[in-house]
């Protein structure tokens, strides 16, 4: 490709692709205020029903499509049924951590069937071109126009001029009072999820189709591509989900055309930030509009949190400081040592989303930055591996606050995304940086820990080190929350506006939080680093984030010593029954289901 | 009317929600030590004044003025650190922490020794200074606590027992009427030149209406300035001062409570409203 025109259509391509994504995103949000992590998921289930139709039976084009619409439907059906209608009522987090979790085990079911690497979906379509003046049009793209344009006619038709169109949109503008006149709320959400998800399905099957090639980690992408830009357009808002997606295929395509492709996600996502951050109705609402508001409310279930003495925890963490003495076995210990490493990142987790009421779901972001930091401090600088760490923690505390702080003003599942948002371009900068972070090649040769010039080379010498390390922070962060600071904070994440007005300044105490928070992780990051010795963008993915959220779950939000409780079981415990690597992204999903439906307050009780 | 210098001056205060104007041109002076009751049918607009007023939202004109400063638009969190503490109509402690917390919550403004003040290039050091503070804890910060500590078990002792067994009791976990007692004693301990109070004894039996009329009786007493919002004609009868009546907006009455008692256009604005459900009890004490 070569002309604007080509890059004209390829990007109207993409965006009638992302429209597809979009569009169910849009409804689902509309009658449900939830912004639905599973989409991409089902994107995915779509390429592969479609990969596997092509490949195994030899089915023509439309039958394919068919099949894809109806796996995509059923899918779209029972995600509803089992994973969202039981959480009515719940926080309103809740049904959004849940879709995190339902696409953690589609991911990886679908992987676990087909295998991580990437297949070719064949299509006869590909090769034919048709010329149109100076540039070329393919007939996938003159399908993948007719499918977009043709869904939304189906679309607009359903909405506009049939009973249950209407009876969505009656719910889409007020829940309550669409019930109250007799709308069966429970069927509008099975048809909307129906329809969006076969929607999605679709989707996945044109760019499986387009490029040739699926596999199964572009769940993720997909999902973040269609909020983005669903947000760009107004959340719930349909049109403007198309046009979004529009604006977001050309931008990319331009993008690419100017910069190259590794910046294609970058400009997506800072496109995202700025629209949340100036104009968070979307691009397309008017002004005045207040943005729907029911999104507030944090993940903190009333529950009696489990009171456990300083006496035993002291204990705890002296048999814990013993046990090498004991156990000099060599796998327990490195198994234990990533614990307290993760433990360091639940710690700043817990209090960033349980005590703050921040769910974060970049947090992996500051683990890279602290990472970076000192493993670039201490090779390029010959900078002594302690004071890197400690520095590393400081540069996370101030990148991560300065990144966020723009954000502050947005609440509940905003606040998320845009973390999210902010965790990616954090790694995509680090990939596209090179002249600082040696780009996609990463960091090699990274030194050993070494404190005060020793070198840390035994596995017990680390695994103190790790203990150490996590004990002094635990400790100073349960002596932050016993101060005026405690009661502070966790007064901001119950009633923000009550909180104000009683002189508590949000910005100046979330940005407290989060340096506070940052500091944590950014040395988790650190120490990780020079562990490895290797490093690159990938080291610390978006996985990350969400096994950290899990952890934090699992604990009890707010809750310090279950941040390191549960950091052991879902770190430690798999990996001492040797559990094999895929499965445990799987088991990370299903306990985030399980606990967002049956113990919201986690094993010690929020705090 | 008072010669008394104004405490709060309110000059044409309007707000519009759509079509709809909740607060019109509404005036209103009140004298420092008085006690004023803003009185009126559902959706008279009471609470939206009483947000414009307090910063949780901005007016679309008019003004406000507090002690001859003008507030208008100024942040809810500054306007605490001026003395001006209001409650909620629909209750807003917060859930998850004790009562005890709540209250010290409601004195956050108060705390100096751990949130030291500095001028204006060093106080982006503050949050840095008040994190140390709060972990490294110097005698000043330890005995500042303990003395609001203290304080706040004098402000829970107002409430006889109702509160003070339950100090590390978890508001959620209270009644509904302990909750609201939590909120007037969270506002309390602000140490408030002004206090707003919204429908203090919605949701209360006659008893318990009783015990906060004496309450805040006692705060009348001790100089506090008070703006009540009250559907409980009987108790802002016998503690105000002052009383103005709002209808769709704006100001209908104003004056003694045996004047407004008997003004023709309040017994005919909440007759008027007689439909609307929630106000049908108080309409027999109007009329009376
Ligand atoms: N945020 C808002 N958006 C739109 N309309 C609003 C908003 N807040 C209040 N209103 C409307 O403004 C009017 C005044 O409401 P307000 O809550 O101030 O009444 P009130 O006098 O406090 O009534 P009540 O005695 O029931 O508490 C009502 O018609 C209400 O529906
Ligand atoms: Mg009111």
């Amino acid at each position: 490709m070569s002309s604007w025109f080509d890059y004209t259509v390829n990007g109207l391509i993409i965006g009638n692709i992302y429209a597809l994504l979009a569009v169910g995103l849009a409804l689902i949000f509309g009658v449900s205020r939830l912004i639905n992590f599973a989409h991409g998921s089902v994107y995915v289930v779509g390429a592969y029903a479609g990969f596997l139709a092509v490949t195994q039976f030899g089915t023509p084009l439309p039958l394919t499509i068919v099949i894809v619409v109806a796996v995509g439907a059923l899918l779209g059906l029972a995600i509803e049924r089992f994973g969202l209608r039981p959480l009515q009522g719940y926080a309103h987090i809740a049904p959004l951590l849940a879709t995190i979790g339902i696409s953690f085990v589609l991911d990886q079911l679908v992987q676990l069937t087909f295998s991580p690497d990437p297949r070719a979906l064949p299509s006869e379509l590909l090769q034919k071109r048709f010329q149109i003046g100076s540039g070329t049009i393919g007939a996938l793209d003159i399908l993948i126009a007719a499918i977009g344009i043709g869904s939304a006619g189906l679309l607009y038709y359903f909405l506009r001029f049939t009973r249950l169109g209407w009876a969505v949109r009656a719910t889409a503008q007020d829940r309550d009072a669409a019930q109250q006149m007799g709308v069966d709320v429970d069927a509008v959400n099975r048809t909307v999820f129906a329809i969006a998800s076969a929607l999605g399905a679709v989707s996945g099957l044109l760019v499986g189709m387009y490029y040739n090639y699926i596999d199964p980690s572009m769940s993720f992408q997909a999902t973040l591509k269609g909020v983005v830009a669903q947000v760009v357009g107004g959340v719930g808002n349909v049109p403007g989900a198309i046009a979004g997606s529009m604006l977001l295929g050309l931008v990319e395509s331009y993008g690419i055309a100017l910069f190259g492709t590794s910046y294609r996600n970058l400009f997506a996502f800072i496109l995202l930030i700025v629209v949340l951050v100036l104009r968070p109705n979307g691009l397309f609402a008017s002004r005045r509009q207040t943005p729907p508001e029911p999104m507030t409310g944090t993940f903190i279930a009333p529950s009696k949190p489990v009171q456990i003495s300083p006496r035993t925890l002291l204990a705890i963490a002296l048999a814990a400081a013993l046990l090498p003495l004991v156990l000099p076995n060599p796998y327990v210990l490195q198994t234990l040592t990533n614990a307290w490493l993760y433990g360091l990142l639940g710690l700043s987790l817990t209090l960033i989303a349980g005590t703050v009421g921040l769910i974060s779901l970049g947090h992996a972001a500051l683990l890279a930055i602290g990472g970076y930091a000192s493993a670039l401090l201490s090779l390029d600088l010959g900078m002594p591996v302690g004071l890197s760490i400690l520095l590393a923690g400081v540069i996370a505390a101030a990148l991560g606050t300065l990144l966020v702080f723009p954000s502050f003003r947005l609440r509940g599942h905003y606040l998320s995304i845009a973390t999210l948002a902010i965790g990616e371009i954090v790694s995509l900068v680090i990939l596209n940086w090179d002249s600082l972070t040696r780009g996609p090649i990463g960091v090699s040769g990274i030194p050993p820990l070494s404190l005060f010039g020793f070198e840390l080379d035994t596995d017990r010498s680390v695994y103190w080190f790790a203990l150490g390390v996590l004990v002094v922070l635990a400790a100073l962060q349960f002596r932050l929350l016993r101060s005026h600071l405690g009661r502070t904070l966790r007064a901001m994440r119950d009633d923000d506006i009550a909180a104000r007005s009683y002189g508590i300044g949000l910005d100046r105490y979330k940005a407290l939080a989060f340096a506070v928070g940052s500091f944590a992780a950014g040395v988790s990051g650190g120490i990780t680093a020079h562990l490895y010795s290797y490093i690159n963008h990938e080291t610390f993915n978006s996985q990350l984030s969400i096994l950290a959220l899990t952890i934090v779950i699992l604990g009890g939000m707010g809750n310090v010593t279950g941040a390191i409780l549960g950091s052991v079981l879902l770190v430690g415990l798999p990996e001492v029954f040797r559990v094999a690597a895929e499965y445990r992204v799987l088991i990370y999903g299903i306990v985030l289901l399980l606990l967002v439906r049956f113990r919201p307050q986690g094993l010690l009780g929020t705090v | 009317m008072s010669a008394a210098p104004s405490l709060l001056e309110v000059r044409s205060l309007t707000r519009r929600f759509g079509g709809l104007t909740a607060v019109n041109s509404v005036d209103l002076d009140l004298a420092e030590g008085e006690f004023l009751s803003v009185i009126g049918p559902n959706g008279a607009g009471k609470t939206t004044l009483f947000n414009l007023i307090t910063g949780h939202d901005d007016p679309d004109g008019g003004t406000v003025k507090f002690s001859g400063r003008d507030i208008t638009r100024l942040p809810p969190e500054w306007l605490a650190t001026l003395g001006i503490a209001r409650t909620f109509q629909h209750g807003r402690v917060f859930a998850n922490l004790s009562v005890m917390d709540n209250v010290l919550v409601g004195a956050h403004v108060r705390f100096k020794a751990v949130r030291p003040a500095w001028p204006s290039p060093l106080s982006l050091l503050g949050p840095f200074a008040e994190v140390a503070l709060a972990l490294i804890r110097p005698s000043s910060v330890v005995t500042e606590e303990k003395r609001m500590r203290e304080e706040a078990l004098r402000i829970l002792a107002r409430f006889g027992d109702r509160l003070l067994p339950r100090l590390d009791h978890p508001t959620y976990s209270l009644s509904y009427a302990n909750r609201r007692r939590v909120e007037i004693g969270r506002a309390l301990a602000l140490g408030p030149k002004l206090l707003l109070l919204d429908e203090p004894t919605a949701g209360m039996n006659q008893t318990e209406t009783a015990e906060m009329q004496t309450l805040i009786g006692d705060l009348k007493k001790s100089g506090l300035t008070i703006l009540l919002i009250e559907h409980k004609l009987d108790m802002v009868m016998q503690l105000s001062d002052r009383v103005i009546v709002m209808d769709n907006g704006s100001v209908i009455a104003n004056g003694k409570p045996a004047e407004v008692r008997n003004n023709p256009a309040v017994i005919e604005a909440y007759l008027g409203h007689r439909r609307s459900d929630k106000s049908e009890a108080s309409v027999p004490e109007a009329a009376e």
